[in-house]
């Protein structure tokens, strides 16, 4: 029963989200371009779909991986199970919490690979690129870069070092990538940073962040609990750069002992 | 119609490889490492069931409905050759998918709280709500001009490269005088914006303009909105953070 409620509750809060974006498209289709739609049939049934698949999917993560997922966040950070680990009571040092490091990795990890709209744009970046970029290969990029962004993320917590240091070194290195990655990745990796965060991985690594700031001595959650998206952001662009520059690199030298067997 | 099931089929099962991952690792740390059990087996289960028949609905539906419907209006818009009406509906798709995302909302309620706490503004309902209230708005409005600079960076081929570098240069600039407590919610920020809707559909748009349009290269010129998207929210509830 009350699978059901949340079912339709949610199918309304999908459908609220959906309304002005079908408002915006619908209202220009008819004012500006004031051309019919083409298959106006199928769109509407894709549009359909699309609203069924994130209902169910969202009352999925609800019933099933959330309240789960929430509860291992809260119980690895509190300090009961790190003490206990160590079996010695006493100042904490930060690779004490190393199984919180381990889950921030495996979750950010898994949680990106299931997250939809990084699955979209694998589909287009695979389409345009006429097969060049595998849909997985760019997904498990991506995924390794959020895995190790939300793990260094925890560490960051944990020592309490300001989350702008981090962020410019980052941004260094993004660009420094930028200029010897091979150009037709850029865009993509660029936009690879913004598509990791949603559905799925925001609500599981927000209750990591947060537990970890509320338990760790001198932090506030507030203040502190903020920075995991952040770092999930900025990571996957430099790993799918990396990505591309050594599949370039391995390309480079097949090429290399062809030539040099042939010879 | 036995092909069009069997397909189904297989579509479910690559979304049931999707998801074993999280599976295995929310298995793997309540067995052996919180060594707990895993009660209630059967929500879980069909918890899973929902969710793979989720993603499959989403996949299906994002090829037919959201992709088509993206680069049917960008190439309407490009034959049309209004710039004006191009650039508008940019900024409406970008600042209309925002003002409503729910994670938004979360997130400029936590950061009035935030702010309220460090003293920034007074610790009243109202306030609270206003300072929260201007964020969303601060944070579509700059969605909405992210998405009409990447369409302008289409039409007009300028190089993203530079554009997302001078972008890095401003957040750090920005940064050093932002008050200390927002600089984590403008981080994240730029990471939240983005919903499942609003991807396939600004990805769609970009990548329909670049092959409309001669000259350009749907792989070069067609990616990079997003980008636009997590990067500009960033600078500008920075702003909001000095002025207010």
């Amino acid at each position: 029963m009350e699978m059901i409620e949340l079912l339709i509750e949610l199918f309304i809060d999908t459908t609220l989200d959906v309304l002005p974006i079908a408002a915006i498209i619908f209202g220009f289709q008819f004012l500006v371009i004031r051309k019919p739609i083409k298959n106006v049939k199928r769109v509407m049934i894709g549009m359909l779909y699309v609203l069924i698949g994130i209902t169910l999917f969202l009352v999925g993560l609800e019933q099933a991986l959330f309240p789960l997922g929430r509860l291992m966040a809260e119980q690895l950070t509190d300090p009961a199970f790190i003490v206990g680990a160590q079996k010695v009571a006493g100042e904490l040092r930060w690779f004490d919490y190393y199984w919180v490091y381990i889950f921030a990795f495996a979750i950010g990890m898994s949680t990106t690979i299931a997250e939809p709209s990084l699955i979209a744009v694998a589909i287009k970046a695979n389409e345009v690129s006429a097969g060049a970029i595998g849909t997985w290969g760019l997904r498990m990029a991506v995924a390794l870069g959020v895995a190790i962004g939300i793990a260094l993320g925890t560490y960051r917590i944990v020592t309490g070092t300001p989350l702008h240091y981090y962020i410019i070194a980052g941004y260094i290195v993004v660009v420094i990538q930028t200029f010897f990655a091979p150009r037709m990745i850029v865009p993509l990796a660029y936009d690879s940073g913004g598509v990791t965060t949603s559905t799925v991985t925001v609500p599981l690594v927000a209750a990591l962040g947060l537990g970890l700031a509320e338990t760790v001595p001198g932090r506030s959650a507030l203040i502190d609990g903020f920075g995991l998206i952040a770092f999930a952001s900025l990571f996957p662009m430099i790993s799918v750069m990396a990505y591309a520059q050594f599949s370039e690199f391995r390309a480079a030298r097949q090429h290399k002992r062809e030539r040099q067997e042939k010879d | 119609m036995k092909s069009a099931l069997f397909a189904f089929m297989r579509s479910m099962l690559s979304s049931l490889r999707d998801l074993a991952p999280i599976i295995l690792v929310i298995g793997f740390f309540q067995l052996l490492v919180l060594q707990q059990p895993i009660d209630n087996i059967f929500s879980l289960l069909t918890g899973i069931v929902f969710v793979v028949m989720g993603l499959t609905f989403f996949i299906y539906g994002l090829e037919m409905g959201l992709f088509p419907i993206g680069e049917d209006m960008a190439h309407a818009f490009a034959r049309k050759g209004s710039v004006f009406w191009l650039l508008l509906f940019a900024f409406a798709l970008g600042f209309g998918t925002t003002v409503a995302e729910p994670a938004l909302i979360a997130v400029s309620d936590e950061a009035a709280e935030v702010a309220a706490d460090a003293g920034h503004i007074a610790t009243t309902e109202e306030a609270m709500e206003s300072y929260a209230t201007g964020l969303r708005f601060t944070v579509a409005l700059s969605v909405g001009c992210a998405i009409v600079l990447g369409v302008l960076r289409i039409l007009m081929n300028w190089s993203i490269q530079y554009m997302i570098m001078g972008g890095y240069v401003i957040v750090i600039i920005v940064t050093s005088f932002a008050p200390k407590t927002i600089i984590g919610i403008a981080y994240d920020s730029g990471g939240v914006t983005t919903s499942t809707i609003t991807v396939p559909l600004v990805t769609a748009l970009g990548i329909g303009l670049a092959s409309s349009i001669k000259g350009r290269n749907p792989m070069l010129d067609g990616f990079g909105l997003i980008a636009f998207a997590s990067l500009l929210p960033i600078i500008f509830v920075l702003l909001y953070g000095i002025i207010f």
